[in-house]
C-alpha cells in the first residue's frame, strides 16, 4: 500500500492538536509551526500529482480491511489536482494572515489546520459516509473561522451561514440512509457497481441522487441555494475569505464525483440529474451576473464572482463530456488560485483606503497606487476572462466544449456573465484608484512581504497561461479517467496486492 | 413496527422544518436538533428494523445490521457538537446584535406581542 495517501490528513491533523497545545506560547512560535505543517502539503501535494498522473489509481485501505468493508482512501488524478490546488491557497492565505489577522483570535491556526484536513479527506476520501464526516470537520473549522474576530454583520453572516449548512447536513444524512437501504453499502466504489447493477427507475434510488445534488448544491452555492455566500465572504477577512475559495469547489468535486462515479447519466437517477445540470449552471450564471453588477463593495463583486465561477464550472460539468469536464477543471484551477489572490489583494487595499474601506464610493487614495493598480488589474483580467490570462482560455475551452447546436444559451450566457463581470471590475477598479476627490493618502503602506502571496496567487493565472498545453493535457487525462468509472472501482475492489 | 417509526420520523421532520423557518434564533436551534433526531431514527431503519437479534452475522436466525448502528452513533456526536455550537452562536448574536431575530433586525413592538 502507498502510505503518502493518508499523509494530507495527518499532517495538518497533528499540527492542529500540537497548535492547541501551543496556544499559550509565543506567536512565533504557533506561526512556524503552522508555516511548515502547511508547507509540507505542497511538496506532498506534487508528490501525489506525479503519482497521479501515471494514470493508475490508488486506494489506502485504513485498517487492511479486504474491500469493500473497510474505509478507503482514494487517490486519482482529480483529487490530486484539488489537493495541489488547496497545497497552494493554503500556503498563499496562511502567510496573509501572519501579518496580523492571526492575532485577532485566539485560535486561528489550529482551525487553519483542521479545515485543511476537512478539505483533504473531502478530496481523498472513497467512502460515502466519510465523505460526510470530512464535510462536518471542515465546516465546523469554517464556522469558526468565520466568526474570526468580531463584529455584527460577521455574525449574523455566520449565522446564517451555520443554520443553512446544518439543515444541509441533515438531508445528506436522509441521502445516505436513502443510499443504504437501497444498495446494502456507502463504499463509492461498491455503490457504482451495485448501482449501475440496479433498476433504472429504483425510487429510492432516485430520492437519493436528487438528495445529494440539493447537499452539494448548497455547498457549491448553486442557484437557488447561493444567498449565504456572498454576505459570509464578504465580511469574513481576507485570509480566511481567500481560503473560502477552495470550499465552494469541495461541493463541485462532490458533485462530479458523485454524478460520474456512482449516477453516471446512464443509470436511470443519474439520468434525471444530469438533465437538470445544464438549467441550474444557466441560472447561477445569471444570478451571479446581476449579483455583480448589484454589489457596493469590493469583497462583494468578488464574492458574486465565486457565484458565477460555480455556475461557469457547472456548466463544463452539466456538458457531461470529456472536453466539458476538462475545461471545468482547468477553469477551477484558475478560478480558486485567482478569486484567493483578489480577497488578499481587498485586505490590503480596504486597509490602506481607512475608513472608506472597500466600500465603492470616492474615498482617500491608497498609499502604494502602482503596485496595488498593477495587480488589481492582473487580477480583474484574470477573473473577467479577457485575453490573454487563464480565465479567458478556461472559456474558450468551456465553449468549445459545447456540442453544436442547442448551446447557443451556454454561449450567450457565458459570454454576458464575462460582460458583466468585466463591467462591474473596471467600474470598481476606477472608484477605487481614481475617485480621490483631492484627498490624501492617510496611512503607511503595507510592507514588501505582504504582497508576497497576492503575487504568487495571481500570477498563478499567468503560470496556468503559460503552461496551459501541459495543465489541459493532465485535466483531458482526467475528464477521461472520471468517465471510465470501470477503472476506478476495480482498482478499489480488487483484493490484490496484500503482503 | 415500521409504521410506527415512519410516523416518529415524519412528526419529528415536520416539527423540525416547521421550527427552523421561524424568526428568532432560538426556536431555529430546537427545531435543528428535532431534525437531527429524525434523521437519526431514520438512519435506524435503514438496516430494516428488527428487535432482541444479535448484530452478529452467521449465528443462524435474525440478525441486526450494525452498521447504520455505527452510523448513528457517528451523526449523534457530529449533530450534539453542531447543536451546542448553533446556541453558543445564538447567544452571541444576541449580545451583538441587540436582538434574537435571525436576520438581525431589531424587534418591533407588535411583535413583542
Amino acid at each position: 500500500m502507498n502510505h503518502w495517501l493518508i499523509a494530507p490528513l495527518l499532517v495538518p491533523l497533528t499540527a492542529s492538536v500540537a497548535l492547541l497545545f501551543a496556544t499559550g506560547g509565543s506567536p512565533a512560535l504557533r506561526r512556524t509551526l503552522s508555516l511548515a505543517a502547511t508547507a509540507a502539503l505542497l511538496p506532498l501535494a506534487i508528490l501525489l500529482v506525479l503519482q497521479a498522473d501515471s494514470g493508475a489509481v490508488c486506494s489506502y485501505r485504513l485498517g487492511d480491511w479486504p474491500p469493500p468493508f473497510g474505509i478507503v482512501l482514494v487517490l486519482d488524478r482529480l483529487s490530486a489536482l484539488l489537493l495541489l490546488v488547496t497545497a497552494v491557497l493554503a500556503c498563499c492565505s496562511l502567510l496573509a494572515a501572519i501579518h496580523g489577522e492571526d492575532r485577532r483570535g485566539r485560535h486561528f491556526h489550529p482551525l487553519f489546520q483542521l479545515q485543511l484536513v476537512g478539505l483533504n479527506g473531502a478530496f481523498l476520501t472513497g467512502d460515502l459516509f466519510n465523505l460526510f464526516v470530512f464535510f462536518e470537520i471542515l465546516l465546523l473549522a469554517s464556522f469558526a473561522l468565520a466568526l474570526h474576530g468580531h463584529g455584527r454583520e460577521r455574525t449574523r453572516a455566520g449565522l446564517h451561514y451555520t443554520v443553512v449548512n446544518l439543515a444541509g447536513s441533515s438531508l445528506f444524512l436522509v441521502a445516505l440512509g436513502l443510499l443504504y437501504a437501497a444498495a446494502g453499502t456507502l463504499t463509492m466504489a461498491d455503490l457504482a457497481v451495485r448501482v449501475a447493477a440496479a433498476p433504472a427507475d429504483d425510487l429510492l434510488l432516485h430520492t437519493a441522487a436528487l438528495l445529494l445534488l440539493v447537499v452539494f448544491g448548497l455547498k457549491a452555492a448553486l442557484l437557488p441555494l447561493h444567498l449565504w455566500l456572498p454576505g459570509l465572504y464578504a465580511e469574513s477577512g481576507g485570509a480566511v475569505a481567500a481560503l473560502f475559495a477552495i470550499m465552494t469547489k469541495v461541493g463541485l468535486y462532490a458533485l462530479l464525483r458523485v454524478f460520474t462515479l456512482i449516477f453516471p447519466a446512464s443509470t436511470g437517477a443519474g439520468g434525471a440529474v444530469a438533465a437538470l445540470l445544464p438549467w441550474l449552471a444557466l441560472l447561477t450564471l445569471a444570478a451571479g451576473a446581476v449579483g455583480v453588477l448589484g454589489s457596493r463593495g469590493l469583497r462583494l463583486v468578488i464574492a458574486w464572482q465565486v457565484v458565477v465561477s460555480a455556475g461557469m464550472l457547472l456548466a463544463g460539468i452539466g456538458l457531461g463530456n470529456l472536453a466539458g469536464i476538462s475545461a471545468a477543471l482547468y477553469y477551477l484551477a484558475h478560478t480558486t488560485l485567482v478569486t484567493g489572490g483578489l480577497f488578499l489583494l481587498t485586505e490590503l487595499i480596504s486597509t490602506q483606503r481607512g475608513t472608506t474601506g472597500d466600500r465603492l464610493e470616492p474615498g482617500p487614495p491608497v498609499r502604494q497606487p502602482t503596485l496595488l493598480g498593477g495587480l488589481y488589474l492582473l487580477g480583474a483580467m484574470a477573473a473577467a476572462g479577457t485575453p490573454p490570462l487563464s480565465g479567458f482560455i478556461g472559456k474558450v475551452l468551456l465553449l468549445r466544449a459545447a456540442p453544436a447546436g442547442g448551446t447557443a444559451w451556454l454561449w450567450a450566457v457565458v459570454l454576458t456573465a464575462g460582460l458583466v463581470a468585466l463591467v462591474a471590475l473596471s467600474r470598481a477598479g476606477s472608484t477605487l484608484f481614481w475617485k480621490t476627490e483631492g484627498l490624501r493618502a492617510e496611512g503607511g503602506g503595507a510592507r514588501p512581504l505582504a504582497f508576497a502571496p497576492v503575487v504568487v496567487l495571481l500570477g498563478a493565472a499567468v503560470v496556468l497561461t503559460v503552461c496551459a498545453g501541459p495543465v489541459t493535457r493532465y485535466t483531458e487525462a482526467t475528464a477521461a479517467q472520471l468517465l471510465a468509472p470501470a477503472g476506478y472501482t476495480g482498482a478499489v475492489l480488487t483484493r490484490e496486492d496484500r503482503p | 413496527m415500521a409504521a410506527l417509526a415512519a410516523v416518529a420520523v415524519a412528526v419529528l421532520v415536520a416539527c423540525g422544518v416547521y421550527l427552523v423557518l421561524r424568526g428568532r434564533t432560538f426556536p431555529v436551534a430546537i427545531g435543528l436538533s428535532l431534525f437531527s433526531y429524525a434523521v437519526n431514527l431514520f438512519l435506524f431503519a435503514t438496516g430494516r428494523l428488527v428487535s432482541g437479534a444479535p448484530p452478529i452475522a452467521g449465528s443462524g436466525g435474525p440478525t441486526a445490521d450494525p452498521l447504520p448502528q455505527a452510523l448513528v452513533l457517528t451523526a449523534i456526536v457530529i449533530s450534539f457538537g453542531m447543536t451546542a455550537f448553533v446556541i453558543t452562536l445564538a447567544l452571541r448574536a444576541q449580545g451583538e446584535l441587540g436582538s434574537d431575530q435571525v436576520d438581525g433586525r431589531a424587534d418591533t413592538p407588535e411583535e413583542e406581542r
